[in-house]
């Protein structure tokens, strides 16, 4: 039997057993023991992930999907058992609403494509916002050009936050889609999208979530939330890279025309007239990237065990542990100042290039990023050819913060 | 000095440094020795891009010589450019065509060379030697 004190100790996360699911975390930088701060542009894996993939390589490598023989259906199972975990993370009503992607670019993409080929007419217009990933961004230029359409843009404050009444007074009749991040991989600002999407909604405009900086960090239930399209990554969720998701509504899935032509997404095939798949199908051209989805799953697994709610606490908590001390460097300022974030904090130190310090932390053993983190139109409202990016997962440590804290100031003497 | 001669004295310099920052402090005091590019050349054309840290390069070719001005917006790289510069400036077309760039890996700094870092080093160098080449194809004429 559980004493009250032993059920809150095993809800709590344990952050030695934690570090030790991630044997990378042990590793040594120019001799420095690893602090990896660059969770926003990829995850380390845990053990548990990479075992799931071995496996599937050494014991039941097989296509999925084709032979009848043992070895394809273990793989197929264990393939398809994956899309209903994802399913179940995000509570998507139908299965064949997750699709699989080689990740959150190529999702997006694929609704650029499809959803542009679909209903996209001259005069239409597709909005999103200031502080968009160049990969929600340039397959609507693409589209957009390639239909006749306009790209326009939600303006920011300084702050880093979206200006909510410059959108609404946006959403007129030429609006047939807003593409907008949930969270910003560059700001760390928590963007408010439950309201966007009721905005747009009420007008009968669908919304599509870049979900790549929220979906590891903020539980999401695309039922309630009620977007019309969420894409992400895999290798953001500690997951293998190579792998992401589209969640797309079942009515737009299934009016929408197929991305790519191939294998598995076809009914029939003559020269005259082929007849497309059936969903989740018809949007999987080609031989999939089998292992990684089963990496995904194994990922998946791995957080639920932990529980998304403890991760996003103790996340909080590092942010604002971070958000305190690094407040003690002279001359330090951030590029994003929003009430609510998620995950990443960016920051510059006096005039110094953000290279300059970025080289000086890795020689530290300290892991961040540095540049325009493929948010240029971004940097160029701020002014900025860039900035420091530090963003964290629930392994890290305040030890860890204070430490690049401590990298900080020496960076910053030496760069006086 | 020949081109290897003073890259073999710039090897020889680092090698009082076992510390990584006071390696680096040196690199950004040998910034300050760049021979900086006139306004003039400072314009896009003349801008190395790389994702990182942006490089302006100009060439001088005088009687059979060439030699480099340039600016860097960030110091580390300002520094590594001065030594660049530093070593291939004041040689002939040819000279600088034909030298090997061996320095930059022996002082430990060889992942500024990699393709993949962009920080503008590496095509800081293949612009150089293009100018080289430019100008070597000249004076064959």
């Amino acid at each position: 039997m559980f004493s009250d004190n032993e059920i809150i100790t095993k809800s709590a996360i344990d952050i030695d057993k934690v570090r030790s699911d991630f044997p990378i975390l042990q590793t040594l930088v120019y001799g420095k023991p690893l602090v990896y701060f660059d969770n926003a542009a990829t995850t380390q894996k845990p053990a548990a992930v990479v075992k799931a993939m071995d496996d599937y390589y050494y014991g039941y490598n097989s296509n999925v999907h084709r032979g009848v023989h043992h070895l394809s259906q273990i793989a197929t199972d264990a393939f398809e058992l994956v899309r209903r975990k994802v399913q179940k993370y995000i509570n998507a009503e139908h299965e064949h609403e997750v699709i699989y992607t080689k990740g959150t670019t190529e999702s997006i993409n694929l609704v650029a494509s499809s959803f542009g080929k679909r209903y996209i007419k001259p005069g239409d217009s597709i909005i999103i916002s200031a502080m968009e990933h160049h990969s929600n961004i340039i397959p609507w230029q693409i589209m957009c050009e390639d239909r006749g359409a306009t790209l326009r843009v939600i303006p920011i404050s300084q702050s880093g936050e979206l200006l909510m009444d410059a959108f609404e007074e946006m959403l007129d009749e030429t609006v047939k889609l807003v593409s907008v991040t949930y969270v910003s991989n560059t700001l760390g600002t928590v963007n408010p999208v439950k309201q966007i999407i009721e905005k747009a909604h009420a007008q009968n405009i669908p919304v599509m979530l870049d979900a790549a900086q929220a979906i590891q960090h903020i539980g999401i239930d695309v039922q309630d939330l009620d977007p019309d399209f969420m894409a992400f990554s895999s290798h953001k969720i500690y997951g293998p890279t190579g792998m992401g998701i589209l969640y797309g509504k079942e009515k737009f899935l299934n009016e929408m025309p197929p991305y790519q032509g191939g294998g598995e997404m076809i009914k029939t095939v003559s020269f005259e007239k082929s007849t497309y798949n059936v969903l989740p199908f018809k949007f999987e051209a080609g031989t999939p990237n089998i292992a990684d989805v089963i990496g995904l799953g194994a990922a998946i697994d791995y957080i639920n065990d932990i529980g998304l709610d403890q991760i996003r606490e103790r996340e909080q908590h590092l942010i604002e542990y971070a958000l305190k001390q690094l407040k003690t460097i002279d001359g330090l300022r951030f590029i994003g100042e929003a009430e609510e974030r998620a995950a990443s904090i960016s920051f510059l130190i006096g005039n110094h290039h953000p290279f300059d310090v970025g080289e000086l932390l890795d020689k530290q053993g300290i892991a961040v990023r540095t540049g325009h983190h493929c948010t240029e139109p971004l940097m160029n409202f701020f002014k900025i050819p860039g900035t420091v990016r530090a963003s964290f997962a629930f392994y890290n440590t305040e030890e860890e913060v204070d430490k690049l804290v401590a990298g900080l100031k020496k960076a910053a003497m030496v760069l006086a | 000095m020949t081109i290897k001669e003073k890259q073999d004295e710039i090897i020889a310099d680092f090698e009082l440094f076992d510390d990584w920052m006071d390696k680096y402090e040196y690199i950004i005091q040998l910034g300050k020795d760049l021979p900086i590019i006139d306004d003039e050349y400072k314009k896009e054309e003349n801008l190395i891009k790389g994702c990182q840290s942006r490089v302006w390069l100009h060439a001088d070719y005088i009687e059979g010589i060439l030699n480099f001005t340039a600016d860097s917006d960030a110091v580390i790289t300002k520094g590594l450019v001065s030594m660049v510069v530093q070593v291939l400036s004041g040689h002939t077309p040819k000279q600088i065509a034909d030298a090997e760039i061996y320095f930059v890996e022996a002082i430990g700094l060889s992942s500024h060379l990699s393709p993949t870092r962009s920080n503008g080093l590496l095509s800081m160098l293949k612009q150089m030697k293009m100018y080289s080449v430019a100008y070597l194809s000249k004076t064959l004429q």
